[in-house]
This record gives structure tokens, C-alpha cells and sequence, in this order.
């Protein structure tokens, strides 16, 4: 068991040293941050200064190196923009999107959960009829066009929900919360529902999917002929076993809502990491998307990792394969 | 546990600024956020601006963007070389220290660090000294006209708080240094940082004790930024801003149309120009002449390109066509070096014709398609209009990140440049940066290559002459040498476009700077 875990940890370390090296390679492709940090009419010598003292003219290898080592030994270095620790501005930043992604993954479980039992339970009803339309509407349309259509019609005709940001936070510690005060409420509808809908039909979809497996089964026969309550069979048997790749499938979509709310929060101004990693890309501010790259990548591998060992402590098949 | 109630505190703040005047806010929006408080270790002016709320320089530019004096009450040249400034008494601090000489010298000694990114900015100024308590000088490399245009930007900082909070020296990212003063900023200026937020807002509160009489009635000023156009738009008019700076070009008519709002606009001082290679050969032609050495083929190039449509179809009638290469407010800008090339076709034919190209010649278009206003749609136009006289153009758009880069590196034959003389407004950074040769210091910005002898001679003898007549005189000559040689193809003069919300009084600067200082709001 422990060697088990011992080479899945060894792996993941692989993955995040390919990860480091990978999102390295690409920076090479962004462009050069000197140009930006520059005055408009600084000469030439004024430039390469500044190259040099950033390292940038040295090859690709020193550079790579030189990053590793810092990273190794927890230093992600200073942003070139504003001149603040990288990880100071994540660890500010974290908040934002965490509560973002925890509202977004409530409302599509709470809302795709009983919508997938609905289309499974009546798939030919009217009602059902029309939440798979929708659906089909939620899954085609870009992220950035229900954010804006949300924002015209309850901000701007409506006027009931802010357009943007956070609205009041209230500090605790060095996290900062906007679900104790009325305005962070509201503030977090209009985005957490543009980011909820591509996974609240996923999930609708999912359980939709598995309920009408499961209730095909034996066992779910067996129990309708023992004339149990339908409801008792729907929820209390059927969805239950439904459930267990929604799990999964929620654990790894939380992984992808943190690292995919960028497009969401640059429409709502969300000051999460998404908007911090958009505006590292258009000034080419290396070490914030070197950061931000290595913090994905290890939000991944880690919650992979876990759900690997989970299924080895699971299934004993598992276990003795990689034995 | 540490908990801050924000909503009591903005209530306290409110509270007390309600003690002494009604309060006013002001809610403002633009795309960037500011980057950082420190002054120094920045170089971009949208920062500079809005630090300009908090911080004070020496001398400022008015309502009219001449230079006054700020924190200096006067000045003189006691040798070609040195300056002597005296300075404002019972000017306090926000923190209420009192200003000094020592403040200036200290946060110059700042800023002519190694370290300091702006250090460029003062890049002629060897150091200030304190005569006595309220006189400093301040030494530059020669004779240099500009000082007052430099000192516009250099804003000063309090001794004793850089002092006690180790930020005497600018933070420095190649060795990892930062300080305090990038998230805390004390100046001397109309407002106070009450609370910086990146990406979330940054608030400020009127300095009750601001040395000058304000011409504003804010109280306050709340500050957010939106990346998003479309959002920013939607939040002005969902009332939760009160102006947005810039307003998008493609939204004017909406916002104009709405009832309660209104959108204010003029020409600003950024020229919007085609950069040519003067190289022997062209990317898009290896291993021949390059046609752009001959001033016939240049002058073609310039009479092919349809400004007026440019204007009318892309630009939406909010652009100025130009001819020459400096905004009108700008010294060195002459009515009679702004004259267009006509648009003509046939004429750009038999130029080439002449030229030796009767069938055209082939090119590479560069431009970046986020940096300027419709950059990429201006270029899309012109590589037609080319086309159609035949020179066949190549285009090429790409993100100002790694444009830019690529610009400096020269590899572009034809590539779009923005140029606004900032931050010292003043046709010299043209002749500096774009015309001369990259030699002395110059040229920085001059990645075609473009040399020629007479404005040589202009930039050197024009950077140390004291007498303005006589150095607005050799700016003039120079832009004259430069349009009679096409040296760059001037296009228009982007607009600024705001938006407000009705009782909402700003007025507009070409250089894109909000001064909410000069706002009043009902």
C-alpha cells in the first residue's frame, strides 16, 4: 500500500517538473516583458539594462534552472508589473476565486442533481422536454456571452444585481470573504451562475444518464416488485448508485472551474486569479504566469493524485496490478 | 482573530467626511488598474496619473497643460547647468510631517538609484542638493531645456516615512527587493489613499489640508477598473459608475443616445504613424534592393492610403488625420508641416513607375491589433489600398506583447507606431527617439533605421538650447525634413472618448490624464 502511494507521489512529481518545464518553454512564445516596462522614449542601452538585470538575455537552460531553484526552495519571485511577491498577490487573490468556484459548484449540484432525476424519471414529459433544450443552449454557449447577456438584463434593464466585482468584503484573517455582507451576496449571483451553467448540464446530463442505467438494473425491478414507495426506490436506491461518477466527476471539475474562471471573471471583474493571470499575459509578466501555470498544475495533480490512491485503497485489483 | 468590518469603516469614513461638506463620490472605471503606489517603479501613465491624486512634483501642468508651479514656488537658472528651486512653505504631509528640502533630495537620491524603474525619466538630472531648509538645486548633465517638462512627473515623497519604513531605496525585482511604498502611498496631494485593492478598487479620500484651493467638490473618489468593455459600459448605465475612461469607440452612439448620459471626447496627443525599414533589404523581398530607400516609393506609399475612409469607415469621424508627426498642443507642431499627401492612385502609379517599380513591389504590414484604437481594422485598410495601387502588402497582426519585441528588434519592413511625446510632451522625443540615428542615446525607438545628417545635427544642437524660440524653431525644421522625406507616414490622431453620467463635470486632457481635481459632480 505505502509503495503504492510512494510511486504516485513519485509521479506527480514528474508531472509538475514536465508542467514547470512545458509552461517555461511557452514563455519564450509571450513576448518580452522589457517593452512594456519601459518608458516610451527610453534609448536602446536603457532597454538591454533592464534585459540584463532580469536575466532574460542569458539561455534558455540558466534561466530554466535558475527558476527551478527558486521554485524548490519557495520563492516564486517578484512580479515585474507591480513589483509584489508572486505569492503575496495569489494568496490575495485565492479567496475570490475559491468562493466563486465553491457557489458554482453548489448551484450545479443542487440544481443538476434533481433535473437529471427529472429527465431520467418522465424523459418523454414536457418538462423534461424543455430542460434538455435549455441544457443543450447552456453547453453551446460560450461562457462569455451569458455573462454579458446576464449582466444586460438583471444589471443594466432590471437593475437588481451588480455588473461587477465583489462588492463589500469582510476580512478574516488574511482570507476575505464576501459571504457575510448583503452587496457580496448579490455580487456573487450573476458570476456564479455563468460559471455553474457549463456544469450544472453536465452534471444534469451525467445523472440523467446513470439514474436511466440504473434503473434498468435487476435489483431496481426486484425492488418495484416488492412493492417498496416509489419514492423510497428513486432516491433512496436508484440515485444513490448513480451518484458515485458525479462524485468523481464534481472532484475534477472543481479542479477545472478554479483553473477555467478566467474567462468569467474578466467579464465580471472577479479580482481572482483568473483576471490576475490575464493581465500577466498581456504584459508578458513571467513569473505570475509561471506561478499561476505551477499552481494549476498542482491543483491537478494533486486532486488526480488523490482520487488514484483512493481508488487503489478501493479496489484491490488496482493494487495488485502495480504491485 | 483579526476581524474588519470594510462596511463599518467606509461608514466611519463617510461619517466623518459628512462632518465637514455634504458628501460627493465620484466612481470611476477604466480598463488597467493602477500597478503599483510606488511612483518610481512604474513607467506607465495611466499610474502616473492617477498617483498624480496623492502625490505632488515640483512644478504640474494647468488646466491648459502648461507647466505651473506645484511644490516649487519659483525657479531659475543660477548656471546653464543648474537649477534653483524654492520651494512651498507650510506644505504638510498626509501624514502631517512638513515638507522640506530634505523630502526633495531624499526622494530624488530615489529615484536616480540604479534600481528605480523611472529612473529614465530623469535620466539628464545628476543630483539635487539642499541650499537651505525650502531652496534646492538641481544639477543636470549640460545645459537641458526640458527639466521643468521632466520635473512634471517626478513626484516627492516624505523622508521620515521612507525612513521608518526602510523605503529610501526603490524596490528592485532582479535582486528581489520590495518595499512598503508599493501598497502605501503618503504624498502631499488633493486626495489620500484610503484602501488600494488590486483588480478590486482603490478608494481615496480628500486631504483636508491640501496646500492649493481645490477647484473640485469630491470628497471622494472610488476608483474600480473593468478589463471588460462591455461590462463597463453596462455598469455606467446600470448606474453603478459615474465615468468610464476610455469609453469604447464602438459603444459612443449607445451611450449617447441613453438618457442621462453623455459622452466627451477630443483628439489626443497620440499620432498613430507607419514606420518604414530604411534596411538594404526587405523581409518580404530577400536578396534585392529595398524599394523604401527611394523617396519617390515612399511618397507612393503615402498617396495610396485613403485617409478619409479610414477615418469615416473605421474611426467612426472621432479621428483627426494628420501630416506631420506631433499633436498640435505640442511644441514643435507647424501648421505648415502638416499637409497631408492626397490621396491618388494614379499618382501613387506613375511614382512607382517612375521609381523603377511600373508593376509594384511586394511588403510585409505589421501592426498589433490591442494597443491602439482599431489598429487592426486601420491596417486591414491600408494593406488594401495598397494592394489596389499595386505594392502587395502581406498582413501581419499580432498582441502588443510580443509586437512590440519584435518592432524594437526590427524586423518588420512596415509596422504601425503610436507616439505621444509623453511624459514630456515636447516634439524633442520625436526628433530623439524616432528620427535620430541609435547612437549617443538616441534612436531609441528608431528600430527602421531611418538617418539623416540634417536631423543629426538638429537633435544634438536642439537638446541643449536654453532659448525656446530658437529650439522650437529647430523642432519645426526638423519635422519639415522629416515630411518632405517621408521618413514615417503620419495616419490621424486618436480620439479620447469618456463617458459620464449627467452632473458630472471632467474636464478632458489630450494627454488622456484624469485629473479629478479639476471635477465637480452634482
Amino acid at each position: 500500500m505505502f509503495k503504492v502511494i510512494l510511486s504516485r507521489i513519485g509521479q506527480a512529481a514528474l508531472v509538475m517538473l514536465v508542467v514547470s518545464a512545458v509552461s517555461f518553454v511557452m514563455f519564450r512564445y509571450v513576448g518580452d516583458p522589457v517593452a512594456s516596462m519601459s518608458r516610451e522614449n527610453a534609448p536602446i542601452e536603457e532597454k538591454q539594462a533592464l534585459r540584463r538585470s532580469l536575466g532574460l538575455d542569458q539561455s534558455f537552460v540558466v534561466q530554466y534552472g535558475g527558476f527551478l531553484k527558486r521554485t524548490l526552495s519557495g520563492d516564486l519571485g517578484i512580479s515585474y508589473r507591480n513589483q509584489r511577491p508572486v505569492t503575496e498577490l495569489i494568496a490575495e487573490r485565492l479567496p475570490a476565486t475559491m468562493e466563486l468556484v465553491i457557489v458554482a459548484t453548489f448551484l450545479s449540484l443542487a440544481l443538476g442533481i434533481p433535473l437529471g432525476v427529472l429527465c431520467a424519471l418522465r424523459p418523454s414529459g414536457a418538462a423534461a422536454r424543455l430542460v434538455q433544450a435549455v441544457s443543450l443552449i447552456g453547453i453551446s454557449t460560450p461562457t462569455f456571452v451569458t455573462g454579458i447577456v446576464l449582466i444586460l438584463v438583471f444589471a443594466v434593464t432590471l437593475g437588481w444585481l451588480p455588473s461587477f466585482g465583489r462588492g463589500q468584503v469582510v476580512e478574516i484573517g488574511w482570507w476575505s470573504t464576501g459571504f457575510l455582507t448583503w452587496s457580496g451576496l448579490k455580487s456573487l449571483i450573476l458570476p456564479g451562475i455563468t460559471l455553474a451553467l457549463y456544469q450544472l448540464t453536465l452534471i444534469m446530463r451525467l445523472v440523467r444518464s446513470e439514474m436511466i442505467d440504473v434503473l434498468s438494473t435487476d435489483y431496481i425491478r426486484f425492488a418495484k416488485a416488492r412493492g417498496l414507495p416509489m419514492r423510497y426506490i428513486h432516491f433512496r436506491l436508484a440515485l444513490r448508485n448513480a451518484l458515485m461518477p458525479v462524485i468523481t466527476v464534481t472532484g475534477l471539475q472543481i479542479g477545472s472551474l478554479i483553473a477555467f474562471a478566467i474567462v468569467t471573471e474578466t467579464v465580471f471583474q472577479w479580482p481572482g486569479m483568473g483576471l490576475l493571470f490575464i493581465q500577466a499575459v498581456s504584459f508578458a509578466d513571467i513569473p505570475v504566469m509561471a506561478a499561476y501555470l505551477l499552481f494549476v498544475g498542482l491543483l491537478f495533480v494533486i486532486i488526480n493524485t488523490i482520487v488514484d490512491i483512493l481508488y487503489a485503497v478501493v479496489d484491490p485489483r488496482l493494487r495488485a496490478r502495480s504491485a | 482573530m483579526n476581524i474588519k468590518l470594510a462596511v463599518t469603516l467606509s461608514v466611519a469614513a463617510g461619517a466623518l467626511m459628512s462632518a465637514s461638506a455634504e458628501a460627493k463620490t465620484l466612481r470611476w472605471s477604466s480598463p488597467t488598474d493602477v500597478t503599483t503606489l510606488d511612483p518610481y517603479a512604474h513607467t506607465e501613465s495611466f499610474t502616473t496619473s492617477m498617483l498624480h491624486h496623492v502625490f505632488d512634483p515640483l512644478v504640474r501642468r494647468g488646466r491648459t497643460l502648461e507647466l505651473e508651479p506645484a511644490l516649487a514656488v519659483s525657479w531659475k537658472n543660477v548656471k546653464p547647468d543648474t537649477w534653483r528651486f524654492e520651494l512651498r512653505r507650510d506644505v504638510k504631509f498626509h501624514n502631517g510631517n512638513p515638507f522640506t528640502a530634505d523630502d526633495v533630495v531624499a526622494s530624488f537620491a530615489r529615484l536616480l538609484d540604479p534600481g528605480a524603474r523611472a529612473r529614465g525619466n530623469i535620466a539628464t538630472v545628476r543630483k539635487a542638493e539642499k541650499v537651505d531648509d525650502f531652496t534646492v538645486d538641481i544639477v543636470t548633465d549640460g545645459p537641458y531645456p526640458l527639466l521643468l517638462n521632466d520635473l512634471a512627473g517626478v513626484y516627492i515623497l516624505d523622508k521620515e516615512w521612507m525612513e521608518a519604513n526602510g523605503a529610501l531605496k526603490p524596490g528592485n525585482i532582479a535582486t528581489g527587493v520590495t518595499t512598503a511604498a508599493s501598497t502605501t502611498a503618503v504624498g502631499t496631494g488633493p486626495f489620500k489613499v484610503e484602501s488600494y485593492k488590486p483588480d478590486a478598487g482603490t478608494n481615496f479620500v480628500v486631504n483636508p489640508d491640501w496646500w492649493d484651493k481645490p477647484q473640485h467638490n469630491l470628497t471622494r473618489i472610488e476608483f474600480k477598473p473593468v478589463k471588460s468593455d462591455a461590462t463597463r459600459v453596462a455598469a455606467l448605465l446600470s448606474g453603478e459608475l459615474d465615468l468610464i475612461a476610455p469609453a469604447p469607440l464602438q459603444d459612443l452612439g449607445r451611450i449617447g443616445s441613453a438618457s442621462g448620459f453623455k459622452v466627451i471626447e477630443e483628439p489626443s496627443l497620440r499620432l498613430i504613424m507607419l514606420s518604414l525599414n530604411f534596411r538594404p533589404e526587405l523581409k518580404a523581398m530577400p536578396g534585392q534592393k529595398n524599394p523604401l530607400l527611394d523617396p519617390k516609393v515612399r511618397q507612393a506609399m503615402w498617396h495610396a492610403i485613403d485617409m478619409e475612409t479610414i477615418k469615416k469607415r473605421v474611426m467612426r469621424d472621432k479621428s483627426r488625420n494628420t501630416g506631420t508627426l506631433v499633436a498640435p498642443p505640442v511644441p514643435g507642431y507647424a501648421k505648415e508641416n502638416d499637409a497631408i499627401l492626397a490621396y491618388d492612385t494614379n499618382r501613387a502609379k506613375a511614382l512607382l513607375a517612375e521609381a523603377g517599380y511600373p508593376n509594384g513591389f511586394k511588403v510585409k504590414l505589421n501592426c498589433p491589433n490591442d494597443r491602439y484604437i482599431n489598429d487592426e481594422q486601420t491596417c486591414v485598410a491600408i494593406a488594401a489600398m495598397w494592394t489596389r495601387a499595386g505594392i502587395q502588402t502581406e498582413l501581419q497582426t499580432e498582441s502588443r506583447a510580443t509586437y512590440f519585441p519584435r518592432q524594437d528588434r526590427g524586423e518588420f519592413d512596415v509596422s504601425m507606431v503610436g507616439w505621444a511625446t509623453l511624459p514630456p510632451m515636447d516634439g524633442f522625443s520625436v526628433l530623439s527617439s524616432l528620427l535620430a540615428a541609435q547612437k549617443d542615446g538616441h534612436g531609441g525607438s528608431n528600430s527602421s533605421t531611418y538617418t539623416n545628417p540634417k536631423i543629426e545635427e538638429l537633435t544634438r544642437k536642439s537638446a541643449s538650447e536654453l532659448d525656446e524660440t530658437k529650439r522650437r524653431g529647430m523642432l519645426v525644421e526638423a519635422l519639415k525634413v522629416a515630411h518632405d522625406d517621408v521618413a514615417y507616414i503620419p495616419l490621424h490622431q486618436q480620439p479620447v472618448a469618456w463617458a459620464v453620467r449627467d452632473g458630472v463635470d471632467v474636464p478632458q486632457f489630450p494627454d488622456e490624464y484624469v485629473r479629478l481635481w479639476f471635477a465637480t459632480i452634482k
